[in-house]
């Protein structure tokens, strides 16, 4: 384990009173959050079987035109979040820069954790779960998206598992394989999920090869705040004094992390202008929801101000070195990123596909707003990421990492 | 390098100079250049003709489907009697609140003399079809005989990116079936048991639905396709997907 002894001397006894050890020193405090967090997956859980045996349609607000509503676009934060952790650590242990070091074993975890999160929710959304799993391996269909996208992500799971207990059994070699196959991994299937969106021709919001550039790029980001995030609450937890090579790591990715905001918003400046030069139908209208529409407070108050401008702001002002700012920074920008994923699902479907053609039945804009089950799931989601955040805090001993 | 031309003070060489060639070259140019105006709404940037590769020799002998099914709506002729939607749902088991076809009303309150359409919409049968392509396990797929798009439902995972990927609204989830469900010109229920009309097609009073093989000349279908005196245009061609279902007025 991370305690740095040999691993060979390790007997399962010492593991088992090591672990028991460290959940018994726990306070009531962490407990008490470990029950909250589980009790929320629990009810999410319930709340998804029952409306997957009661039928969808009575228990989510989606429509045969907005077919796709809040857990695709929660799938596709936790996904983005999974694979902005694994890129945005393996700088260090895959790729050899020594001031990400620190973050590894805390940052593959939580990766583990948020796709694991990511894999819930969409399970949820899916109609026929169980299907996927015999036809995704006896019926494959080498041109779709999404089965490259969940081969990958399954593929991708299996690595950052891997590298994770080659981390703490300290296996230098391997880990650093398992990393690199795992960002790989990662990048491929994240990609296609944004080709996913990317592909679809009919779709004038989403269509174009943005969409998978956008999603490395907009990980990444992610990446930063997450790690910042649960990195400096993970001390707090722990009530350890942070050492300067941790504190050093925290420094560097919120600068990285600056670095990446600007990259969205250069992104995101260009997207919006390609939307409203020359009026591109379909796309048009959908840009118009976000600047001054119905999507108006979601675009520049939580995905501009909060997701961008505001941490940009708190990251500069803390130089990499105040904590607090940080922390604050990194939970704007989540709330922030959130909703930029909810937008960038929901407005994709706004516009409806016969919108050119003037009908009295599509003149408008589509709605839509999750139902109580959704949010009920989506809230169960991050339980989920919590619940195994704070168990691995205590497991793994607040993610030590030794030197090679 | 090259010859300056000062275009102010060329002579007016007037058309009756330009070689009758010439002048008919630039007229197909135009009318492939042009557009459909149709109700009020542009269509298509370029004729159907080219989208729908129809007339040509090449394309009669290239048809990828014996049968291919197509049909031909007839926009003006439709009423709104709904019985082609009614037939649908009663052959197909289509259940409340799902539409494998409908009905779109167009009012256009400044048009001169009719300021009402109805167009009927259905799936489009496409000869690249975007649904194909997404679904993660083959579950819908394009009929190698027929052309028509099918499903298969065993295999539908209910993910919903068939219904993303269609720029034509044509798919719904099937909750009765536990899978997406379309439009199949009644394959399963009509065409394999003999009939040689899809349901809608059947029902329809006023002639509006037409529904044919695309490649055999003596069809109706093949004839208002393959001629080029009567417009003829394709739902979303800019979505490229090479459209089955062909709209015509007349």
């Amino acid at each position: 384990m991370s305690n740095g002894t040999s691993t060979s001397s390790i007997s399962l006894n010492a593991i088992e009173s090591a672990i028991v050890g460290r959940l018994k020193a726990a306070g009531i405090g962490f407990y008490a959050l470990l029950a909250i967090f589980g009790l929320l997956a629990v009810l999410a859980t319930a709340a998804g079987i029952h409306a997957m045996i009661a039928g969808h349609e009575h228990y989510y607000n989606v429509t045969r035109e907005i077919s796709w509503g809040v857990l695709i676009s929660t799938y596709v934060f936790f996904v983005v979040t999974s694979t902005g952790l694994c890129l945005v650590s393996s700088i260090g242990h895959v790729f050899g820069v020594q001031d990400f070091m620190p973050i590894a074993k805390r940052s593959v975890f939580l990766s583990i954790a948020t796709i694991l999160s990511g894999f819930f929710v969409i399970a949820f959304e899916i109609k026929i779960p169980w299907r996927m799993a015999i036809y995704n391996v006896i019926s494959p269909n080498l041109t779709s998206n999404i089965w490259w996208m969940g081969t990958l992500y399954g593929i991708y799971l299996a690595f950052m598992f891997a590298e994770f207990v080659f981390l703490n059994l300290n296996w230098h070699k391997p880990a650093v394989a398992c990393g690199f196959s795992g960002s790989v991994a990662g990048i491929a299937a994240h990609s296609n999920l944004g080709a996913v969106f990317g592909l679809l021709m009919g779709r004038e919001f989403w269509h174009g090869p943005y969409m998978p550039i956008y999603f490395i790029a907009s990980a990444m980001m992610t990446g930063c705040s997450v790690i910042l995030l649960f990195h400096i609450i993970g001390y707090k937890i722990n009530g350890e004094k942070m050492k300067p090579d941790m504190q050093r790591a925290l420094e560097v990715t919120s600068k990285i992390g600056i670095l990446l905001i600007c990259v969205i918003l250069f992104f995101t400046t260009w997207k919006m202008i390609s939307g409203l030069a020359g009026h591109p139908a379909g796309k048009y209208e959908a840009v118009m929801a976000l600047i001054k529409g119905e999507y108006a407070l979601n675009f520049w108050l939580f995905e501009i101000g909060m997701g961008m401008v505001f941490p940009l702001i708190l990251f500069y002002l803390s130089r990499g070195r105040n904590l607090n700012m940080m922390l604050i920074g990194a939970v704007s920008m989540i709330v922030g990123i959130f909703v930029m994923r909810y937008d960038l699902v929901i407005v994709g479907q706004i516009v409806p596909v016969f919108h050119e053609l003037g009908v009295n039945e599509y003149k408008h804009n589509l709605s839509y707003f999750p139902s109580l089950y959704e949010w009920v799931i989506t809230l169960g989601g991050f339980g989920i990421t919590a619940f195994l955040f704070l168990l691995g805090e205590k497991l793994f001993d607040g993610h030590k990492v030794e030197e090679h | 390098m090259f010859k300056k031309i000062d275009f102010d003070k060329l002579k007016n060489e007037g058309l009756e100079n330009v070689p009758m060639k010439e002048r008919r070259d630039f007229l197909k140019m135009g009318l492939a250049l042009t557009g459909i105006f149709a109700g009020g709404t542009i269509f298509s940037a370029v004729s159907s003709f080219d989208r729908v590769f129809a007339s040509t020799e090449e394309f009669k002998e290239k048809y990828p489907y014996k049968p291919h099914y197509a049909m031909v709506i007839y926009q003006n002729r439709c009423i709104d009697c709904e019985r082609c939607i009614e037939a649908c749902a009663e052959t197909n088991k289509v259940p409340e609140g799902g539409y494998r076809t409908r009905i779109l009303e167009h009012d256009a309150p400044d048009a001169i003399g009719q300021q009402r359409e109805f167009i009927p919409v259905l799936c489009n049968q496409c000869n690249i079809p975007q649904c194909t392509r997404v679904c993660p396990t083959k579950a819908t797929y394009k009929n190698p005989t027929n052309g028509i798009v099918m499903m298969n439902i065993t295999k539908c995972i209910g993910c919903l990116t068939c219904q993303q990927a269609c720029p034509y609204n044509a798919r719904y989830f099937n909750e009765e079936k536990k899978a997406v469900d379309k439009c199949n010109f009644c394959f399963d229920t009509r065409l394999s048991k003999g009939e040689s009309l899809t349901g809608c097609a059947a029902a329809c009073p006023a002639g509006c639905r037409n529904f044919g093989d695309l490649s055999d000349p003596s069809s109706m279908v093949y004839r208002t396709v393959h001629q080029i005196e009567k417009t003829v245009w394709v739902m979303r061609p800019e979505a490229g997907t090479k459209p089955n279902v062909f709209y015509t007025r007349g």
